[in-house]
């Protein structure tokens, strides 16, 4: 059964017509223990990507691809990646529903471009940047 | 989230994850999650709720150690 409903995929397929470019959705599973979650997820990702022309789906299997995994800093299931022209550092881990879908979609928009929606004061103080940075956001379904 | 996502593409040393709890209780464990949404920046700084985009900043720098520009 369809996860998005005709009327989800009448609205990704307008959020997605604003893709400046191709995006990659990398999604890290497991067969092992063929959790419900990685099954709900690479469903839900291969929905969103029948919405547009712009977006590929590629699925790993995190005990099988290590190399990816280690190299993308995945170590759990399910993990998606958003990748634009490169790897900007957008992850998922667990399905992205309600509230996180639309941050899914949004994500998908910024990577296409290359573009954040930040202000030129938050540009300007994160030029300075020399160490690496792990922001975590936790959410629950809502 | 949509911030964190956002910081990321702006920035190569940034990366931006968003952590469904309640499928991963050992993270939310270990951090601690009691409401959402909760960030945490490099282990060392954390918050609870949504805040505007200039805090969230001074928790990034916080998290490096540079000082906000505001303490």
């Amino acid at each position: 059964m369809a996860i998005l409903t005709e009327r989800d995929r009448t609205a990704v397929r307008g959020e997605l017509a604003k893709l400046a470019g191709p995006v990659k959705l990398i999604v890290f599973s497991t067969q092992l223990d063929a959790s419900e979650y990685c099954v709900e997820t690479e469903r839900l990702v291969r929905e969103v990507a029948e919405c547009s022309d712009q977006v590929t789906v590629e699925i790993l299997n995190l005990h099988i691809d290590r190399e990816r995994a280690e190299a993308y800093g995945v170590d759990r299931v399910p993990a998606i990646v958003v990748e634009g022209a490169r790897d900007y550092g957008i992850r998922f881990f667990g399905i992205p529903m309600g509230y996180e879908f639309t941050n899914l979609i949004d994500s998908m928009v910024t990577a296409s471009s290359g573009t954040p929606a930040l202000s030129a004061e938050t540009l300007e103080r994160l030029a300075g940047l020399k160490e690496r940075v792990h922001i975590q956001v936790f959410s629950t379904p809502t | 989230m949509r911030l964190a996502h956002h910081l990321a593409v702006a920035s190569d040393w940034i990366r931006g994850d968003c952590v469904e709890a309640t499928e991963f209780p050992d993270l939310a464990q270990r951090y601690m999650v009691m409401a959402v949404p909760k960030t945490v920046v490099n282990d060392r700084v954390s918050f609870e709720g949504a805040v505007p985009e200039a805090q969230f900043v001074d928790a990034v720098l916080r998290a490096v150690g540079e000082p906000a520009p505001n303490g």
